[in-house]
């Protein structure tokens, strides 16, 4: 990569002295911005890993608990996945939206687009509280007052699911959306920094690098519940 | 070597620029935190030795008299865990790489200052974590913490044991992507890839196992968290979980830990041993790429740790082969080593001392590694004491000479004073000493069959003459730990003045002043040179050093 070489110190640091955005390691605005880029997909790969340990295990306990994995995905709502599904796809729209209302110094659409990225964000997360309320009280939730019985394998008549095969079921449920829904929280913070960075106009064509970031990790965010929609909601459903 | 008169005035410099303990604990500068760090490190590193010396005591005689049973297992396990996670892993990466890797890419500093900041900090909240466990209890299931014993049967406080590791893990991995970003964007005018000293390519290396492995155990620590305090059943066989897909996720991270901490002591030994040998490295691409390959294979024998856990025979196979194919990028560099000292001009300098130390005793642990490797002989060995030598060669033997062997070659840099050299050489011949009368008889126990983790061996008492032999290496091990210590902290303020380049050494880090200025250097450096041109360095007249403007 020539570029990152010649953007050492080759150019004089004081024709850009007077940048306030720019910090004091860095000669030039590019090489922050191609630095703080690169971090943020350093870190999505990490990310990758850290759900990774969870989808491997998810694979295993599928492959093993077949139909009791889909007698327990059954009596999730798929309705309200599928909604929260196209809300999120929908907060990735308006992520891009501010993204370019940032590059074009477009400050009215930017914050326009950065609240409706968090209202969406919340209506996910409501619209998962509601979920998690009805798995507590079917008594879904892992632990001392599990019960899963005579819950039916679909497409097996009279052959019911084991209850505690359908708990390890729950267990990744839980967990994997629960740190979903962890990262959409802290993503809600970062989108509350944007949004007063942008209202305190601190964002120009030259200087949007936490917006472009800060949008990385909220596509990220999304793209897990992407696969974590049809991996947990869709086990052998059929219309 | 060619040492120019050290100025009478003290130039300002990273250490005399501000005082005050809030200039140290609210600094973002790498230098500061990368002392920060060998403070914290070697707090931890006395820790986890003094458990080893009781480990060590207690084994003197076959009877179980020093502790009981369940001291003896929370001794051993928090043993591991300190050394492990709270020395051998942060040592070198985040003590000489924080300190170096700007300085030698020709940076002002880490591409994210106050992330290395944040990550000093996790570290230490991992660690008084740690402690408070220690502290309250402990923890008795090895540093492994294998599932169902750690989720549903030990009363031990594991859960916290566990955020400890998850804790410091993140500061591990922010210590990485600091790393990767800084070597891609932050590189000076000239420095292309082939021109970076091979610590930086080692430490690039380790930063991708940090990145792609820290993860995967930070998840594993969640679920088994999760599975101990609400009895969920994802490693309870009881439940219809699956105990071995612990530990394969365990050591997807663990095995490939070991890299984390063998990789940064092969680019430290690879700077010494070019400098003493005033000789340009042998083979510069091949030590480069053998440190990506280590990184890549270390990701794909991790199954090694479980050929007797019951994993299939084709899949124990195909670990096999890999974990054989993994010691060729190390071979590669050890004879790339060799073939630099060939015809070299070799100076015994405490630093090469202890880099000759690590060529030895690395390619022992590394071979006795190849025994494990084999499904055969591994059968009759795991879980013996032959194990527990292997991987101190290597983490002892290895990692810690590389650290012990940086530590006094950049001393100078990092201190601005020379320590004594006799008292040096010394202790690295003590140490070397030390080591083997520690850990070589452990071979001969786990051969003849003796087993890890037990506290009486009174039903085999033949085992003590060795023992014994053990227990003596070790004291004289910690003497030699203990003599650089205390010469590195009488140098401080009695050593000499160091000059700016004492080794005469080739490398960006000797270019500037020692210690050196807050922003590395003085003025923007442009290289036009090519790694470790000692032969330009050691010529009657050598090139005047080119700079920016």
């Amino acid at each position: 990569m020539p570029d990152s070489f010649a953007a050492g110190f080759s150019q004089d640091a004081h024709t850009e002295a007077h940048n306030p955005a720019l910090l004091h390691h860095f000669a030039q605005p590019q090489q922050q911005r191609d630095a703080a880029s690169l971090g943020m997909w350093v870190f999505l790969a990490t990310e990758v890993m850290f759900f990774g340990g969870m989808f491997c295990a998810y694979l295993i306990y599928r492959l093993w608990y077949f139909g009791d994995f889909a007698a327990a995905s059954k009596t999730l709502n798929a309705g309200l996945g599928a909604t929260n599904t196209a809300v999120l796809i929908c907060s990735s729209l308006t992520v891009v939206l501010a993204v370019w209302a940032a590059q074009t110094a477009r400050r009215t659409l930017l914050i326009a687009s950065l609240i409706l990225t968090m209202i969406l964000g919340l209506a996910f997360l409501g619209i998962k509280s509601i979920e998690y309320k009805d798995k507590f009280e079917e008594h879904h939730v892992p632990g001392a007052s599990f019960s899963f019985d005579r819950e039916p394998i679909p497409g097996h008549p009279g052959q019911y699911a084991n209850p505690r095969h359908a708990q390890i079921f729950f267990s990744l449920y839980f967990i994997m959306t629960g740190l979903h829904a962890l990262h959409m929280i802290i993503g809600l913070g970062i989108f509350l920094w944007l949004l007063i960075m942008a209202w305190q106009g601190r964002f120009t064509p030259e200087y949007h690098t936490p917006v472009e970031i800060g949008g990385l990790y909220w596509h990220f965010v999304d793209i897990i519940w992407i696969y974590l929609f049809p991996l947990l909601y869709l086990i052998d459903r059929h219309p | 070597m060619a040492n120019p008169l050290p100025q009478p005035v003290e130039r300002e410099n990273y250490l005399n620029k501000e005082y005050g303990v809030w200039s140290w604990l609210l600094t973002t500068d790498h230098k500061r935190i990368a002392l920060l760090y060998l403070l914290s490190i070697t707090f931890f590193f006395f820790i986890g030795g003094f458990f080893a010396l009781l480990i060590r005591l207690e084994l003197l005689t076959p009877a179980g008299d020093l502790v009981q049973a369940d001291t003896y297992n929370k001794l051993f396990t928090m043993h591991g865990m300190v050394m492990v996670f709270f020395f051998l892993i942060p040592s070198i990466p985040a003590v000489l790489g924080n300190f170096l890797v700007p300085l030698m890419v020709g940076a002002k500093d880490l591409a994210f200052p106050r992330i290395n900041l944040l990550s000093w900090y996790l570290y230490i909240i991992g660690g008084v974590m740690m402690l408070h466990c220690m502290l309250t209890g402990g923890v008795d299931t090895g540093w492994t913490f294998y599932a169902p014993f750690s989720t549903a049967f030990t009363n031990t406080k594991i859960v916290e044991a566990g955020l400890a590791i998850f804790v410091a893990g993140f500061s591990s991995i922010l210590t990485g992507l600091n790393f990767v970003v800084t070597i891609h964007r932050m590189r000076a005018p000239g420095m292309t890839w082939s021109r970076l000293p091979l610590f930086i390519w080692a430490h690039y290396a380790t930063s991708i196992i940090q990145l792609l492995g820290t993860p995967v155990i930070a998840i594993t620590i969640v679920l088994v968290a999760a599975e101990r305090t609400l009895h969920l059943g994802i490693f309870d066989p009881k439940l219809g979980g699956d105990p071995l897909l612990f530990q394969h996720l365990f050591w997807f991270y663990s095995h490939p830990a070991v890299y984390i901490m063998i990789l940064p002591a092969m680019g430290v030994v690879t700077e010494i041993i070019a400098c003493f040998s005033r000789k340009r490295i042998f083979g510069y691409h091949f030590v480069a790429l053998s440190s990506i390959a280590i990184a890549v294979f270390g990701f794909l024998v991790w199954a090694h740790h479980m050929f007797v856990a019951g994993i299939s025979i084709y899949a124990a196979l195909v670990f096999s082969f890999l974990s054989y194919a993994v010691a060729v990028p190390s071979a590669i560099k050890v004879f790339n080593w060799t073939a630099t000292l060939y015809k070299g001009s070799i100076h015994y300098d405490a630093p090469m001392l202890y880099a000759f130390g690590f060529l030895g005793l690395f390619t022992i642990g590394g071979l006795t590694g190849l025994f494990l490797a084999a499904l055969g002989i591994d059968v009759h060995v795991t879980d013996t004491y032959f194990v527990v030598a292997h991987f101190h060669y290597i983490m002892v033997g290895g990692a810690v000479m590389g650290y012990l062997g940086g530590m006094h070659f950049w001393w100078p840099k990092i201190s601005g004073r020379l320590y004594p050299e006799g008292w040096a050489r010394l202790a690295a011949l003590i140490v070397f000493i030390g080591f083997n009368l520690t850990f070589f008889p452990q071979f001969i126990l786990g051969y003849m069959g003796m087993p890890r983790r037990y506290y009486d061996y009174s039903h085999m008492p033949e085992f003590q003459v060795l023992n014994v032999l053990s227990t003596a290496g070790a004291t004289v091990l910690g003497v030699g730990y203990l003599l650089p210590m205390i010469y590195f902290l009488w140098s401080m303020r009695y050593g000499k003045p160091a000059p700016d380049n004492p080794w005469n050494a080739a490398g960006l880090e000797w270019k500037t002043t020692s210690p050196p200025p807050t922003f590395n250097f003085e003025e923007e450096p442009v290289v036009t040179w090519e790694a470790y041109n000692y032969d330009e360095l050691d010529a009657p007249h050598p090139q005047e050093v080119p700079v920016a403007r």
